[in-house]
């Protein structure tokens, strides 16, 4: 009873915050509700047992995603009521391509529940482990089975961060930066000179 | 009892909103990125319930190389779009045809 309760609140809220997303006028508010959709989705995921992937939802997508897009919307300086204009007249067409996608979603449910559609069963080669947590099933697929795809995925995310940094970094002209060899290369006698003023008459550097 | 239909709803209701939401937020690029975020929200709902209904981790496991993805999709579009518009002053999609390199 609790769990069907919990479910419904979940997607009632995630389904909510999806529809305020893509709905409000601030982008700031559409990345807050960005952020409740996230953390609803993932209370989905933790009542089907799916923990590991919940957390990491949180972590990934609250904590990395939804604070990148924020950083962003706030540090550009942008007039978003003029990027709003199409906003009514794209509606109607917006609507028609939803309700179709709707439908074709519906039909294709349907169609499993007729028995028209067979989904296939698992081989049971990547069934959780008896008597082990949720982490630790995932933790002996990744590192067995899996193990070259979870090191293309940190490949991936590898080139995503060096392709990010070389897109963004910028030299500047007006910035004074340390050149290293040029200090390795100063020696003390041509650093420093030993003079003798004479009283009264100061010295020229 | 919720069965694995109540979350394929979910996530298709949370797919077709992100659909909805590149249509109706043509010119905005930032809430387009937002909207890409939703869908391949609603596919991970789908990958991990089915997973779960079907006893099988291989939907877990999947639905992490989908955030990996995700992660990475939404840096380097978000480089794109500063970059962007640090050259022109504004997002608008309208012209970026006319970036021109």
């Amino acid at each position: 009873m609790i769990q069907v309760l919990a479910f419904y609140l979940f997607a009632f809220l995630t389904i909510l915050s999806g529809v305020w997303v893509i709905l409000s006028r601030n982008p700031v508010h559409s990345v807050l509700w960005l952020i409740l959709a996230f953390f609803n989705a993932a209370g989905l995921m933790v009542l089907v047992g799916a923990e590991f992937i919940a957390m990491l939802l949180v972590i990934v997508y609250v904590g990395a995603v939804a604070v990148l897009f924020l950083f962003v919307v706030m540090m550009l300086d942008i007039d978003f009521a003029e990027l709003r204009a199409g906003f009514v007249k794209n509606f109607p067409l917006g609507i028609a391509v939803a309700l179709v996608l709707v439908c074709e979603l519906v039909l294709g449910m349907g169609a499993e529940k007729l028995g028209a559609l067979h989904l296939g069963t698992p081989d049971g080669s990547a069934a959780p482990l008896v008597d082990k947590s949720n982490i630790q099933s995932i933790g002996a697929l990744l590192y067995g089975k899996y193990l070259f795809l979870f090191e293309s995925a940190g490949l991936i995310l590898l080139v995503a961060m060096v392709g990010a940094i070389v897109l963004t970094h910028r030299e500047r002209k007006d910035t004074r930066p340390q050149n290293i060899s040029k200090q390795n290369q100063r020696r003390p006698d041509e650093a420093t000179v030993n003079v003798k003023p004479e009283v009264g008459k100061g010295v020229r550097l | 009892m919720i069965g694995i239909e109540h979350y394929v709803t979910v996530s298709s209701i949370l797919f077709v909103l992100g659909v909805l939401g590149i249509f109706l937020n043509r010119k905005n690029v930032i809430v387009i990125l937002m909207a890409i975020e939703l869908i391949l929200l609603a596919v991970n709902i789908n990958l991990v319930a089915f997973s779960a209904f079907l006893h099988d981790l291989t939907g877990q496991i999947f639905a992490m190389f989908v955030l990996t993805v995700a992660a990475g999709e939404a840096a380097i579009g978000l480089a794109i779009l500063v970059i962007y518009f640090r050259g022109r002053g504004t997002i608008a999609v309208d012209d970026v045809n006319r970036m021109k390199g």
